[in-house]
């Protein structure tokens, strides 16, 4: 499926200030052990608001590879 | 691997950045690399990554020039613009970028951006304003609000705060504005017309320092921070567009003023050519 994008952690760079869960507007992401994880990939629409506002870079999307 | 943007346009080896978990200077920095590229790839528009020079001054914020990878310069507390006035003066055809934050451009630099405002210098100042000292432990700054706590006021701010973007604007500047970290498009894009401005464009951009500002204030963490923007900080059309009753407390972001006055390198330019066909005796000469 062309333009398809899929969310990628850089988990290394998460500080875990949580800013990308909790504007997410579909509940995807959250925090554990200090870091963001994918709760429930397949609620993302690839709105991309999780890697405007991550003040780390720790999280973004990319299109998926065909 | 970091995303492809940040691969672009920043020093993958000086990441991750040094700023406090939710800090909002990193959501700042990543908006003007986002600014410069849509520029640079607007076939309209003929700006090259070279064109562009960042400078910045002492402070959280000013570390930002050393994470872009552009030609860049990490400057004296408060001498951002001044250095940058140097580097346009040298070559006017450079796109001068400054990021500098609220002490630095309004407490140590303050001279600086009044003059820099007055003379339509064609430099984009953006001001990471997180009303507060971080990198030195929490001072109020002139952006901390009245009554607001620091660590060198412990009863409280007794201080009137500066409007940043208003002091540039009532300096001289031609292009004044607002934005915030919550608002990442909007911000982004006034980014942009500030740098495509001609003359002196200053972008008062409110960060959030959840460390000191907020622990101090019990402002909650950053993530109550951003929500306090979101519910407070209007985009231009959506705040014209309230009724004049629920505008109050509420603060207008995106670009406040602007016009033409002339730019101070392009009347610079003007003296010089004057000089050359007078030989450069001046008007003495002509009497």
């Amino acid at each position: 499926m062309p333009g398809r994008k899929k969310l990628i952690l850089e988990s290394a760079w998460c500080k875990g200030c949580g800013i990308c869960a909790a504007f997410c507007p579909r509940q995807v992401l959250e925090l554990k052990g200090g870091k963001v994880s994918i709760k429930q990939a397949e609620q993302c629409v690839a709105c991309g608001m999780c890697e405007l506002r991550c003040p780390d870079y720790a999280i973004y999307l990319v299109n998926e590879e065909e | 691997m970091p995303s492809d943007l940040v691969h672009l346009y920043m020093r993958i080896d000086h990441l991750p950045q040094i700023w406090c978990p939710g800090c909002g200077n990193g959501v700042i920095m990543r908006d003007v690399a986002v600014a410069i590229h849509e520029l640079i790839e607007d076939p309209a528009l003929n700006f090259n990554r070279e064109d562009f020079v960042v400078v910045s001054g002492i402070g959280c914020s000013s570390r930002a020039a050393g994470y872009l990878d552009f030609n860049s310069i990490h400057t004296t507390h408060g001498r951002a613009i001044a250095f940058a006035t140097g580097i346009k003066f040298a070559n006017p055809k450079l796109h001068v970028i400054v990021l500098t934050g609220d002490g630095d451009c309004s407490a140590i630099g303050g001279n600086h951006l009044i003059h820099a405002a007055r003379r339509n210098m064609g430099l984009t100042v953006i001001a990471f304003n997180n009303n507060i000292y971080g990198m030195t432990g929490g001072q109020y700054s002139p952006t901390t609000p009245n009554g607001d706590r620091a660590t060198t006021a412990p009863y409280g701010n007794v201080d009137r705060p500066f409007d940043i973007a208003n002091l540039a604007w009532g300096a001289g500047a031609s292009f004044s504005a607002r934005g915030d970290v919550y608002h990442v498009r909007e911000t982004i894009d006034i980014i942009k017309q500030a740098i495509l401005h001609k003359g002196f464009s200053f972008v008062d951009v409110y960060s959030v320092c959840p460390t000191y500002y907020g622990r101090k204030n019990k402002k909650g963490d950053a993530v109550d921070m951003l929500k306090w923007q979101r519910d407070n900080l209007i985009p231009t059309a959506r705040y014209y567009s309230m009724p004049e009753g629920e505008r109050k407390g509420k603060k207008r972001i995106g670009i406040l003023a602007y016009n033409d006055y002339p730019e101070y390198t392009e009347e610079y330019a003007k003296v010089i050519e004057a000089c050359r066909k007078t030989g450069g005796e001046g008007e003495e000469a002509r009497e």
